[in-house]
């Protein structure tokens, strides 16, 4: 079949092909944006942690009128508190592990600095954020140690939080920047120009921030129970005990000591999994949102094409006639159409595809974007054919059962 | 004859329902998209004091240095304990303060045993905070300069502190136990809480929480209060944490600052203000770097720190993409429906009706779809604005609201965005002709 006789008629239908290469290149730049902003989103929601996650609770608390400032006797009356605290943590019947801990992926307080080679910071020099625990941290954490050993009991200091240990446990990528040859194990490094040894590194620990960075999992561990007005605890709940074991704890806790505040909603008792749904609530938004307005906008592009292939097939009810009765089969006319709207939304895609990427500059200069890789755009063209195709059909189809006899009648 | 085209035009709509439905649903959604996102949108962005914004400035002086900068060579929003004592005391502006977050409880008044202590938050500002912001206050008034220079243990509370203290009344004079310190209540607020916080200028963003407390400034220092915020430190110094005494001797920022100036001379004077002080610690050799200093009003610090999060312009923006394609998908079903009835048309042409008038049928035609589209817009608009909750956090859902004025702007678009879609179809319609049509059939 030769394209003359589909772009002749085509030339009579102007406005209404313009109108559907139109609808296509914009319904196509916006999906294809649409789609990335949706994968971005996504991808950020499946970031692991490197925990595991199932059955941990984490309690965020304050003390009223605790003390500033680092006198001995302040420290050692919040660190009293604080055992205290975590003993009876201990000894309730549904909890596996408790470790004192400052913060946890996601909970996005947190304090960071740079972790160095040398003592004056000149060198190599990582970003990292500081996790502060007791020896039962990493367990209760669920962290998978790769190298090295926990911290001992005997190790762990308590105080204001600062870096500064002398022992530290290391996530992995902190461990492979510092020491490319993968011998970080028992080596020195520089925490803010204090010397710490590398007792232990652990596969991954996302630091507590949700946001993106270059920074995600570089995260590091010090051996230092924080003695402050704000105090964090992590537990595990026994396995399928979690509803039981937050329960016991708000009971037990108030009971040891009423004098505590646990203004919601960043401090209190919430399982991790409540700290992973706020965390990426604005996420799974977005990712939502977006997701309906391309079914949407899809939908519309859809009906309109068969809308006004409808129209026109309609219109040219006497030429099919003719065609049929000149020999033409039906496979003729549907295939007719459906070259038809191959060559329309064909240009209408080109004109997408450009316009993709354009919306897609316009974003990245003006909101954080990043760049459109080119096969979100690909996927797209694909699918938006594949839909004008899908959509043709039902008109198509009532063309090429237009009978040849229609020819004959005058209307 | 406006009664005559409305009847023609639902007779026409009811004899093909299927493409009439799909033309309702089209504008429908592309209306409602539109105006849920824009009611995040114009929700997010409102102005927290709008008569006095423009006169309110944040100002802004680096002390870290180059290496230290944010994007674009900004300085940091955060001053240190240094650097914001030095402006407070030269007191360029015709009001200013200084402002930190606090933490801390009182005792419910309810007794009972094992009582928990309530949290309470607030800022420890100065006595000019008050009226700067123009603060409302149910009972009293703010402190004087004097409470702030003798470091009288003075406090301003939220009613909702007062109720849950006092149970209510009037409790100016009376004393308050906030972290084991005795206070004397000077005033009590009338639960005054902007929306967004643009004063605690370090952190300034949509929160659910009302200040429930302010205390003197200097009083809080002297008394080793500490900062509950955010705090920052130039790469290399170890943040001091928790340490309140180490933070007020560090170059860590912390410390929010608001001036208000009066007219374009006092903001130039301001600006002039605080290159010199910059350039001053230059020559003293505190700061190794040429002065870098910002001075933004209240609507542009916000803009600055975007308030509104960019996900929500990108769904605007994505929302009225939406209804272009909605509007370019009506303009190609009005054509067909309206050419294919060029018989009727032409019959109507052949009986004398001018092409004003069948401009006139047919954008009635149009227009019947719009209020059409517009109620179901309105319907879906209602759906969306429920499920915003599901969309962004709580704090910020909270800022979309239903307003009567959305409601008329909704119907509105979908009319006038309809009429629009329409014009095209109705000249091709008018421009049929008569003879050749009638002659043809």
């Amino acid at each position: 079949m030769t394209l003359h006789p589909i772009l002749a008629a085509l030339r009579r239908h102007k406005v209404a092909a313009l109108l559907i290469v139109l609808q296509i290149a914009l319904t196509l730049a916006i999906v294809s944006n649409a789609v990335f902003i949706i994968g971005h989103h996504v991808q950020r929601m499946m970031r692991p942690t490197g925990m595991v996650e199932e059955g941990l609770i984490r309690i965020v608390q304050q003390w009223p009128a605790a003390p500033s400032g680092d006198d001995d006797a302040a420290i050692e009356k919040l660190d009293a508190l604080q055992r205290a605290d975590l003993e009876t943590l201990r000894s309730l019947p549904d909890v596996q592990e408790v470790a004192a801990s400052t913060s946890n992926p996601l909970l996005s307080g947190y304090i960071d600095g740079y972790v160095s080679l040398d003592a004056d910071q000149k060198g190599q020099s990582v970003h990292v954020a500081y996790y502060y625990g007791d020896q039962n941290l990493r367990s209760t954490f669920g962290l998978h140690l790769i190298a090295g050993r926990d911290f001992s009991a005997d190790e762990i200091r308590h105080g204001r939080a600062a870096p500064g240990s002398p022992v530290i446990i290391v996530s992995k990528p902190v461990a492979d920047r510092l020491f490319p040859n993968g011998n970080a194990l028992g080596q020195t490094v520089y925490q803010d120009g204090k010397p710490a040894t590398i007792v232990g590194i652990v596969e991954r620990l996302q630091n507590p921030r949700w946001m993106d960075s270059d920074w995600v999992y570089n995260s590091v561990i010090e051996p230092l129970r924080q003695d402050d007005a704000w105090t964090g605890y992590m537990v595990r709940a026994r396995p399928g005990r979690t509803d039981e074991a937050m329960r016991e704890i708000r009971k037990a806790l108030f009971a040891t000591n009423p004098m505590r505040l646990m203004p919601e909603p960043y401090a209190g008792i919430h399982t991790f999994a409540e700290l992973r749904a706020r965390a990426y609530r604005s996420d799974r938004g977005i990712a939502l949102l977006m997701g309906l307005i391309c079914l949407i906008l899809l939908s519309v592009t859809a009906a309109g094409i068969v809308g006004l292939t409808s129209f026109w097939v309609v219109q040219r009810h006497r030429q099919i006639g003719v065609r049929r009765a000149l020999g033409a089969r039906r496979i003729d006319i549907l295939r007719y159409f459906q070259l038809e709207n191959l060559l329309i939304a064909g240009s209408g895609a080109i004109i997408g595809v450009l316009l993709a990427f354009e919306l897609n500059h316009w974003l990245m200069t003006h909101y954080e974007m990043t760049r459109l890789p080119p096969h979100y755009v690909a996927i797209g063209t694909v699918a938006i054919l594949v839909l004008a195709q899908a959509s043709v059909l039902v008109p198509a189809r009532r063309a090429s059962n237009v009978p040849p006899v229609v020819a004959t009648r005058s209307v | 004859m406006f009664a005559y085209y409305v009847e023609l035009a639902m007779r026409s709509l009811r004899r093909s329902p299927g493409l009439t439905a799909l033309m309702i649903l089209t504008i429908g959604f592309g209306v409602a998209a539109s105006m849920t996102t824009y009611s995040v949108f114009r929700g997010l962005s409102a102005d927290p004091i709008p008569w006095k914004s423009d006169r309110l400035f944040v100002p802004q002086i680096d002390a870290w240095g180059p290496g230290n900068r944010r994007a674009g060579g900004e300085p940091e929003v955060a001053f240190g304990y240094l650097d914001a004592m030095t402006l407070m005391r030269q007191h360029r502006a015709k009001r200013q303060s200084a402002i930190y977050s606090i933490s801390a409880s009182v005792m419910p008044s309810s007794s009972g045993r094992n009582r928990s202590p309530i949290p309470i938050d607030g800022y420890a500002v100065y006595d000019e905070f008050f009226p700067m912001l123009d603060v409302t206050f149910h009972y009293g008034s703010s402190w004087s300069a004097d409470d702030d220079a003798h470091l009288s243990p003075v406090v301003v509370i939220s009613d909702k502190v007062n109720k849950e203290v006092f149970g209510g009344g009037n409790s100016v004079g009376k004393m308050i136990d906030i972290d084991n310190r005795e206070y004397r209540i000077v005033g009590v607020t009338n639960d005054w809480n902007p929306q967004p916080n643009f004063y605690y200028t370090v952190d300034v963003g949509y929160g659910p929480d009302m200040p429930d407390m302010f205390m003197p400034f200097p009083y809080a220092v002297a008394n080793n209060i500490a900062q509950a915020g955010w705090d920052g430190c130039r790469k290399g110094e170890v943040d001091p944490g928790s340490d309140f005494t180490a933070l007020l001797r560090s170059d860590c920022v912390w410390i929010g600052y608001m001036v208000e100036l009066d007219d374009a001379m006092a903001v130039q004077q301001y600006r002039g203000y605080l290159d010199a002080y910059a350039s001053e610690q230059q020559k003293a050799g505190r700061f190794h770097w040429a002065p870098n200093t910002r001075l933004r009003d209240v609507p542009a610090f916000l803009d600055y720190q975007h308030v509104v999060p960019s996900d929500t312009r990108v769904s605007l923006l994505v929302a009225q993409g939406l209804l272009i394609v909605c509007l370019v998908n009506t303009v190609g079903l009005l054509l067909a429906k309206f050419l294919r009835r060029s018989g009727e048309v032409a019959v109507r042409r052949a009986l004398g009706a001018s092409r004003t008038a069948i401009y006139a049928q047919f954008l009635t035609e149009a227009g019947v779809i719009g209020v059409g589209g517009g109620v179901l817009g309105l319907l879906f608009t209602a759906v969306g604005m429920l499920s915003v909750g599901q969309v962004l956090p709580a704090r910020l859902a909270a800022m979309a609201k239903i307003e009567p004025d959305l409601l008329s702007l909704t119907l509105l678009l979908a009319v006038a965005a309809t009429l629009v879609a329409g014009i095209y179809p109705a000249y091709r319609a008018a421009r049929v002709l008569p003879a050749w049509q009638l002659k043809a059939q």
